[in-house]
């Protein structure tokens, strides 16, 4: 567990303000006690400090996981996000899409949202943004990029590509290994 | 769904305005047609049978009229006018009805009043047999009465018995059988009423209604044919009875027992056995013993359920033989699927909504739990709905709430879960504690702990340490919580319909195996709970096993060595643990523990323990003395080292020279079984050793090094046995190359009765991917070994049998050889030595294997 460096803190939060805005500093900023983004072995935590103190006695061989993992550093030093994060962007991210009930299982097994599987989307959505997919019933189910705006949305084909999937919940049972 | 056909036209529909109104009203069907139905309607044959005994019946009773009638006639002549009248107005009376002319009129009446009566016999029987009690009961007294004082009407009666009576006997039609009787109906008529007032409420039918019509001879003939049925079917009951209790369960003979025929007659036999043991004084076959009955039945059990005998017997020596067919039975069928609502996220309300709507059908799992579901059809695959994925329940069984609820975790606590894979009881734990305070997820396997991850993650569990320790070394790493949750590894009797292998694949040694991890694991945990903790001080022990010596022994254990109490569990159902288990008397708080089976919860069988600490000081340990003779008795093979303190545990390893002598003396007297310790600084993986020498063939050597590994996992000790096996061996090569194969030779002779399942062992090991590692040793180096080892290992363990009678004689002479040797090797700790020889014992190896080839093909 060791403090983020210069260099990686600005890439992961240029990561996480695309997902969830100005939302960020809600992450660290928190009323209920200090927060704090920590790296190991290239995976990054979002621990809150009492309990960063307390997994510091565990030595680094036998700490397995604290806190919550975010993502992973490639080694090109780009950061991914986990599906793991998503218990902290789903509630603070501004844009949004719903799935239909149809298309909730595609999108489960790592497809892209495709404009027939669209239910809703949040206005006015630009380009290239990250959003939390959703299905109908508000369960956010991972999250993805827009391929297109939410203008250009009204207007596609039905097999057209609205959102790149990056993540999804399937993932806990399709790659419960790699996850962290 | 149609209309529904109104059949009685009493009720009328009603008419009138409004949306009703124009609603088809009810069809109508004509008086004829429903006539037509009710006459067509066919009798039952019981209905057929009655009415045909009516029919003749009546035919009797009119004849006996006619023939009574004469009779009269004679002896009214001889009475006065007057009484004449007065008999003449009762008989018109009495037989209006039955004169020729009325006959026709008669049965028709009769008719119709008998066929609703049978149609709604139910309904009217109460009735019925009240009235005729009633009947019944007046003619009981009038015939109790004299004759002559009562009225000029019973007088008539009471002469018209003994007409009859006699008429019968005279009468050619009337048969034998009719004359016994009436034989008897007099007699009953002399005897006690109250017996034929008892007989009345039994048994009264739709005959009732007759007996308005009947004379009273006809109603005690009708009495008396009941009584009789009466007897003859008591007679039949007790013939039964008389039956099955002389068909005594005859004991199979040897030569049934050794040619089993099928599993239907063995579990008949089952059957039998388990109901003569239920009353074994009176069933028992004269010369059997119940040692003979309970041997046979643990044979069949065994056969019929497939279980080894071991483990039957254990389980003979838990429940009742009825209670463990039943237990054996629910084992066999899989305890109904549950999942607990993860409350971070959801509610179970909203939870269940959503998974009815995906065509889950579920209940909740009762009263006692609030997050519980149970269920039991689905359309999807549970484990994979979006509800699942998005962290909304997580699929657990019943029984896995019980260790959570009676630990009862409290906010912003700091709780260990020591054996935390796969996360279940952890995330509930969090989740009681709604992500606040700390979690400590601890669990010895690494690749486990991953599952632990996925789950908090997908739960939503953010409070939580994920660590990867040896139960045993965690309070070194970190002390003081407020309550431990030790969910601790075991045999897994409890969850055989889980894994069924359990059945076959346990011993003795497993058992110990697991019980002295048990209370280690549970001594760690107990000192890892801080006892000045405000809210907290608890510490739950659970095993999903349920032998004693898995659970109640253990927490005795725990209550001699640390300041713990037991403390009730917070469940309110299950049974007590037990207080008393064989030779075992364990503390009677004891009581306060909670047991859960199978076949009574329709849980899997578990076991649940709730202690306090009162103090964190750890009393001087002491030697227990019933405590170690069992350990003497049992403990052949693992050596425990769980009964003293981590000091004296620190101190043994430091020493490492010697097994305590307490144990040594008697178990090397029953199994003479070579035990050397030798500390291994490095591995820290539990030893214990099984090498098969490559030159006999069956050279097989035990040794006890300390357990201070992982959770007596067997595979980790099997590939650990390796490592160790090669160190030996390597000690052996540079002091007296040539002795080490007198002192295996030796060894092997001691070990005899061991060797099938010491095979067994080296061969499972053989199989299993190697994990242990010797930690001074390169990777490379080791795995060259290791596969050499392995080679070396099979091809004896094949050889092994023929060779066994030769070596014995050499045995002797080199037996003061090897003793000395050992000597040596004892004093000889530095296990840095070996890696130098590794070498040599590699090519030794080879030349053994050579050898034995050579020897092999020779004989």
């Amino acid at each position: 567990m060791k403090v983020l460096s210069e260099d990686r803190t600005r890439i992961l939060f240029e990561k996480l303000t695309k997902y969830i805005g100005v939302n960020v500093k809600l992450l660290i900023d928190r009323p209920d006690g200090t927060y704090c983004f920590r790296e190991k072995k290239d995976r990054v935590y979002y621990i809150s400090e009492r309990l960063l103190q307390l997994a510091q006695t565990v030595k680094p061989e036998h700490l397995v996981s604290a806190g919550t993992c975010f993502g992973k550093f490639t080694k090109t030093n780009k950061f991914r996000l986990h599906i793991t994060a998503l218990t902290y962007i789903a509630p603070y991210a501004p844009y949004k899409i719903w799935v239909k009930p149809s298309a909730e299982q595609q999108f489960l097994y790592g497809h892209h949202v495709i404009k027939s599987g669209l239910g809703r989307i949040t206005e006015n959505t630009p380009k290239h943004q990250g959003v939390v997919i959703n299905t109908m019933s508000d369960i956010p189910i991972g999250f993805g990029v827009t391929s297109r705006t939410t203008a250009e949305c009204r207007h596609a084909d039905p097999l057209a590509t609205i959102a790149f999937h990056q993540a999804d919940i399937g993932e806990y049972i399709r790659s419960e290994d790699t996850l962290i | 769904m149609g209309r529904k056909a109104k059949f009685d036209e009493s009720k009328v529909v009603k008419k009138g305005p409004g949306r009703k109104a124009r609603k088809q009203p009810d069809p109508i069907f004509r008086k004829e047609l429903l006539e037509d139905e009710s006459e067509n309607k066919k009798l039952s044959h019981r209905q057929k049978q009655r009415a045909a005994r009516r029919a003749k019946k009546k035919a009797e009773i009119a004849e006996k009229r006619k023939a009574l009638k004469q009779a009269k006639k004679n002896v009214k002549e001889k009475k006065d006018d007057n009484e004449n009248e007065e008999n003449l107005n009762s008989d018109q009376e009495i037989e209006g009805g039955f004169t020729d002319d009325n006959k026709k009129w008669l049965t028709l009446k009769k008719n119709v009043k008998t066929k609703p009566k049978v149609q709604s016999e139910s309904d009217g029987e109460n009735e019925m047999s009240s009235e005729a009690e009633q009947d019944t009961d007046d003619d009981d007294d009038k015939d109790e009465e004299d004759a002559k004082i009562s009225s000029g009407k019973e007088k008539y009666k009471v002469g018209t018995l003994d007409d009859l009576f006699e008429d019968s006997d005279n009468d050619d039609e009337d048969e034998n059988k009719s004359d016994n009787e009436n034989d008897t109906s007099k007699l009953t008529y002399d005897s006690d009423s109250s017996d034929e007032d008892i007989k009345d409420n039994d048994d009264e039918d739709d005959e009732g209604d007759d007996d308005d019509d009947m004379l009273p001879i006809e109603k005690a003939n009708v009495k008396l044919k009941k009584k009789q049925k009466l007897d003859k079917k008591l007679a039949d009951e007790e013939m039964q009875l008389n039956i099955s209790k002389q068909d005594i369960f005859a004991f199979p003979t040897e030569e049934e027992l050794q040619n089993p025929t099928s599993l239907q007659d063995i579990h008949q036999r089952i059957k039998d056995v388990v109901h003569v043991l239920s009353d074994f004084n009176h069933l028992k076959q004269e010369g059997r013993s119940r040692c003979e009955y309970t041997d046979l039945l643990l044979k069949d059990l065994c056969m019929y359920y497939s279980y080894n005998e071991f483990l039957m017997e254990v389980l003979m020596q838990i429940f009742p033989v009825q209670e463990l067919v039943e237990f054996l039975e629910s084992s066999e069928v899989s305890r109904p699927v549950t999942i607990r609502t993860n409350s971070l996220k959801t509610r179970r309300r909203d939870l269940a909504q959503a998974l009815i709507n995906r065509g889950v059908n579920l209940d909740p799992v009762g009263k006692w739990s609030k997050v519980g579901l149970v269920i039991y059809s689905s359309t999807v695959p549970i484990g994979a709905t979006p509800e699942y994925l998005a962290g909304h329940y997580i699929i657990q069984g019943a029984s896995s709430f019980l260790p959570v609820m009676a630990l009862a975790p409290q906010e912003n606590e700091r709780i260990l879960d020591m054996c935390a894979a796969p996360g279940g009881k952890a995330s509930h734990i969090a989740a009681i504690m709604k992500n606040t305070g700390a979690l400590f997820a601890n669990d010895a396997n690494k690749e486990r702990t991953k599952a632990v991850v996925g789950n908090f993650h997908r739960l939503g569990v953010v409070n939580a340490i994920v660590c990867n320790y040896d139960g045993r070394q965690f309070p070194n790493v970190i002390k003081g919580f407020d309550r431990v949750l030790l969910d601790a590894p075991c045999t897994g009797t409890g969850v055989i319909a889980k894994d069924p292998s359990v059945k076959t694949t346990k011993d003795q040694k497993d058992i110990q195996r697991c019980f002295n991890l048990q209370r280690q694991l549970l001594l760690a945990a107990i000192d890892c709970c801080n006892a000045k903790s405000s809210t907290g001080g608890y510490i739950v022990y659970s095993t999903c096993s349920i032998l004693p010596e898995e659970n109640e022994w253990v927490v005795n254990y725990a209550l001699k060595r640390r300041n713990v109490k037991l403390v009730p569990t917070g469940l309110d159902f299950g049974t007590e643990g037990f207080v008393k288990y064989r030779h075992h008397r364990f503390h009677p708080s004891l009581k306060l523990t909670r047991r859960f089976y199978p076949h009574t919860h329709n849980m899997d069988g578990f076991f649940v323990a709730k202690l306090k600490k009162f103090s964190n000081v750890i009393p001087e340990p002491f030697k227990d003395e019933d405590d170690e003779a069992a350990e003497t008795n049992d403990d052949k093979v693992a050596q425990e080292n769980g009964d003293t303190n981590s000091t004296e545990q620190k101190d043994i390893v430091a020493n490492s020279t010697h097994t305590p002598l307490k144990r040594l003396a008697p178990s090397e007297a029953k199994e003479p079984q070579k035990r050397k310790k030798i500390t291994d600084n490095n591995s820290e993986e539990s030893k214990e050793t099984v090498t098969i020498n490559a030159k006999t063939n069956k050279k097989h050597r035990k040794k006890k090094n300390k357990i201070k590994g992982k959770e007596g996992n067997l595979l980790a000790g099997i590939s650990s046995q390796e490592n160790n096996s090669n160190k030996d061996s390597e000690t052996q090569t540079p002091n007296k190359g040539d002795n080490s194969n007198k002192m295996d030779s030796e060894n092997k002779k001691k070990l005899q009765p061991h060797t099938p399942k010491l095979a067994k062992l080296a061969e499972a090991s053989s199989e299993v991917k190697t994990q242990a590692h010797v930690g001074t040793e390169s990777p490379k180096a080791k795995k060259n070994k290791k596969s050499k080892v392995k080679k070396g290992n099979q091809v004896n363990v094949i050889n092994s049998l023929p060779n066994k009678k030769e070596t014995n004689v050499s045995d002797k002479v080199q037996f003061e050889a090897s003793k000395k040797l050992k000597n040596k090797l004892k004093k000889k700790k530095k296990i840095g030595q070996i890696n130098e020889k590794n070498k040599n014992k590699e090519t030794k190896f080879q030349k053994m294997d050579q050898k034995l080839k050579k020897k092999g093909k020779s004989k």
